[in-house]
């Protein structure tokens, strides 16, 4: 473990930029953080929190010098591997039929997947790279733009040193520190003399970054603050779900009567799974110009909570706001471990800040929980 | 060169419409063939294709043809959404996409020397038929076969030639009913489920295989039982949405599974305690 | 005339009653047989009989002006036809006609309600297997009014 001073960033943007990446980290736009390319370390949110709660999202000017000061951006990373809209082909209707367009480097091709290093990537958020891999790259299907993506990433982890007001990664035992997975791990430590960052390697890849920037060996105390933030962060968190036979109880208590009582306040927005680092359904759509001639064919995020997502001829599968609000949280909770053999949900929380009506899926778990009537082993 | 698009399992395969034929008044079946006109494209009884309109969209239907047959794609469906209507006014010599075979297929194969039932319940006949040739087309490996199928009218009886070919043969038991008939038709007027008990099969060795709209298999199944067959013998279709036919848009998940990957084609083990439940 | 027991006794609709409602039985039973077309019941007429029908086909049907005969549902061997001789005013609701020769045991409806009040136990015996007719039939049509296989 290494100490590099808080001017380092720059040196460390520079490293990644000179071997082609595009450096991808978090900035202060329209009263958020959101993800987008940064060139400098000014471009970093410096001095800037959020203020995070059911159903509200602010930032704030901080006290503080720190780059990475905020918990959380609404924005998850899943955009830059599973963009919103990605073309999956262009065509030309013919007189018989149609022909792909897409085989030449025209401009206009599909988007390219291109070399990103991801900048201040949460532990939470790091997990939840790890689920949609096991989604994407499976053993029996694979999404190439994926593939292609998830191989040319840099993945720079900041660690957590402060809950945001819904975070539970606690729970779900990805964070507050991340353990494996990233190249280079950040923790931004707040000292009176001056905020400077812990550093590690997680990857060959990280370590030879690494080298190159102006470093010391951390000191015992250094590493030891560390962890003691960790564990206060993982005690300050307000939220704790359950999780032991969590996949049984939901899956076996589909009529339970809290899911009408959800059902009454959730609005169907589907923000809940916009704003998810692991929803990943999509739905396919021809796009084409004014004559009817040229065809896109694009893939975009969908979401369980619409009434096209489970149309089959002669109407929904999933009709009432009660079955799709269960869908989505059963499908985090209890059947993504049936499919990927792990929790599907990540504790970001933030599907719990960004609820217009501020639903929170932990609350909603533990209700189930209580009065199910699930058969649990003996411990 | 953009190597990566082309390579994507989402971009459809071209193939020429050889012909177009209307079965009923809502149903029409559409016969397929690669542009070269000589490659195959082998699938199993029970897997399904994602038919593709350039401009309008792509559905999954499952393969109706005879699997020994591979070079042709035969497919029925209904003529009832966007896309199938504009499919129904394909002409020959037409270039449509196809990706696939997806899917779980009917345990034909798994099930020699058993008696095979099969049950279908009106477009649901489309999709059990691959089945029916591969069994007819190794008659020998199987006990007693019997069709079994219900549809809405005599005037939507689906392939009512090869009904009654199949009917006129020595080594299969067909028989067809309808929910409402007018006084012409002189064959059975009833549901599907009415044939279970009086049909000649061996409940002890038989396998069966349904098809058909949710409501009429689970009825189907309650009569199998009702006849002696175990759950771990009887086998579904199951239909939801689906987008990429691949298990990555999400949209026909049924509890943990995924019906374009892991299905269509169930053992009725498996989804039982699914289907007892609403909107999953 | 063919003696009509070991047909009764061996009907799965009568399984497991005993020698005396057989001999019961037999004394209300009558073969029967009907060439294609010939009506079996009417609608309105008084229904004095129930049939076991033994071979051929029958259909369930109704005259519906405008429409004609509308097929309601068809039975063959080994079903029952008719429980309109159970309950008051003993009338056919539907009309029933053989389509193909049929052959069958006609049960003297009057005779056999008589036995059943005189032997409550032969009723609720038989009340019990017709009950399941019933219901049978009931789930038959439930479905049927589904209109599973609509497009609309």
């Amino acid at each position: 473990m290494d100490r590099i001073e808080h001017s380092v960033i720059d040196s460390l943007l520079q490293a990644l930029q000179s071997r082609g990446y595009v450096t991808i980290g978090p900035t202060a736009r329209n009263g958020a953080i959101v993800c987008d390319e940064i060139h400098s370390a000014s471009d970093l949110p410096i001095g800037i929190t959020d203020e995070q709660s059911p159903a509200t999202y602010r930032l704030k000017s901080g006290n503080n010098h720190l780059s990475f000061g905020y918990v959380l951006s609404p924005v998850s990373w899943k955009r830059f591997l599973v963009p919103p809209v990605l073309t999956l082909f262009k065509a030309v209707k013919t007189s018989d039929g149609f022909r792909i367009t897409n085989e030449t480097s025209a401009p206009d091709t599909p988007p390219q997947p291109r070399k990103l290093a991801f900048i201040g990537v949460r532990p939470c958020d790091l997990q939840a790279l790890t689920l949609l891999d096991k989604v994407f790259l499976g053993d029996r299907y694979t999404d190439p733009y994926y593939k292609a993506q998830r191989e040319q990433l840099f993945l720079i982890v900041v660690n957590c040193t402060k809950a945001g007001g819904t975070c539970f990664c606690g729970s779900m035992g990805t964070g507050p520190t991340a353990k494996a997975g990233y190249d280079i791990a950040l923790t931004e430590m707040d000292r009176k003399e001056g905020a400077f960052f812990l550093i590690d390697s997680g990857s060959e890849k990280g370590a030879e970054v690494m080298r190159e920037l102006d470093r010391r060996k951390a000191a015992p105390e250094e590493i030891l603050a560390a962890d003691e933030a960790s564990v206060r962060t993982r005690a300050s968190m307000g939220r704790t779900l359950e999780t032991d036979h969590l996949k049984e109880i939901l899956a076996d208590n589909p009529e339970h009567p809290r899911w009408d009582v959800v059902a009454g306040r959730c609005l169907t927005c589907a923000n809940c799974t916009m704003v998810c680092p692991t929803c990943f359904c999509s739905t396919v759509e021809d796009v084409t110009d004014l004559t009817g001639k040229n065809v896109e064919r694009v893939r975009k995020w969908d979401s369980c909570f619409t009434m096209d997502f489970s149309y089959i001829h002669g109407g929904s599968v999933r009709a009432t706001p009660k079955s799709r609000y269960r869908q989505w949280v059963t499908h985090k909770l209890s059947s993504w471990v049936d499919q990927y053999g792990d929790f599907g949900c990540v504790g970001c929380g933030r599907c719990i800040t960004w609820c217009p009506v501020g639903i929170d899926i932990t609350e909603e778990a533990c209700a189930i929980r209580e009065n199910h009537q699930t058969v649990l082993p003996h411990p | 060169m953009n190597t990566l698009t082309v390579e994507h399992p989402m971009i459809p395969k071209p193939y020429r419409v050889q012909s177009l034929r209307q079965e009923t008044l809502d149903t029409f079946t559409v016969e397929l063939s690669s542009i070269n006109g000589t490659s195959e494209l082998p699938f199993n009884p029970g897997q399904f294709n994602m038919l593709y309109m350039v401009g309008i969209g792509e559905i999954p239907i499952s393969i109706s043809g005879n699997p020994d047959e591979p070079r042709t794609l035969v497919h029925t469906t209904r003529s009832v959404g966007t896309v199938t209507k504009a499919m129904r006014k394909l002409r020959r010599g037409d270039v449509i996409g196809v990706r696939g075979p997806f899917g779980t297929n009917w345990p034909v194969d798994l099930v020699q020397g058993s008696d095979v039932v099969f049950v279908a319940g009106g477009i649901g006949l489309a999709p059990l038929r691959p089945a029916m040739y591969r069994v007819l087309s190794h008659r020998e490996k199987f006990g007693k076969v019997v069709l079994l199928y219900g549809t809405r009218s005599p005037a939507d009886i689906l392939y009512r030639k090869e009904l009654e070919h199949w009917r006129a043969r020595f080594d299969l038991e067909v028989y067809v009913t309808v929910d409402r008939a007018l006084r012409p038709w002189r064959g059975n007027v009833g549901v599907v489920t009415n044939l279970i008990s009086k049909s000649p099969f061996d409940p002890m060795s038989a396998v069966a295989m349904v098809c058909g709209p949710e409501v009429m298999m689970r009825f189907t199944v309650l009569e199998l039982q009702k006849r002696g067959l175990v759950n771990s013998s009887i086998y579904l279709s199951m239909e939801r949405n689906m987008k990429c036919g691949i298990g990555l848009c999400g949209h026909c998940q049924f509890g943990p599974e995924f019906v374009c990957r892991d299905g269509p084609v169930f053992s009725y083990d498996r989804v039982k305690d699914l289907l007892a439940k609403w909107e999953i | 005339m063919e003696n009509l027991e070991p047909i009764l006794t061996q009907h799965p609709f009568l399984q497991g009653l005993d020698q005396k409602d057989f001999d019961l039985l037999v004394g209300c039973a009558m073969n029967v047989r009907f060439d294609a077309d010939a009506m079996m019941c009417r609608e309105g007429e008084e229904a004095t009989q129930f049939f076991i029908i033994r071979s051929g086909r029958v259909t369930i049907e109704l005259h519906v002006p405008g429409k004609g005969i509308v097929q309601i549902q068809t039975l063959s061997e080994g079903d029952i036809l008719g429980w309109s001789w159970l309950f008051a005013p003993y009338r056919w609701r539907f009309d029933a006609r053989a389509t193909e020769l049929t052959r069958a045991i006609a049960l003297d409806g009057r005779c056999l309600r008589t036995k059943c009040e005189a032997d409550r136990d032969l009723g609720y015996k038989l009340l019990k297997r017709f009950s399941e007719i019933l219901e049978q039939r009931l789930e038959a049509m439930r479905l049927q009014l589904l209109d599973l296989y609509s497009t609309t």
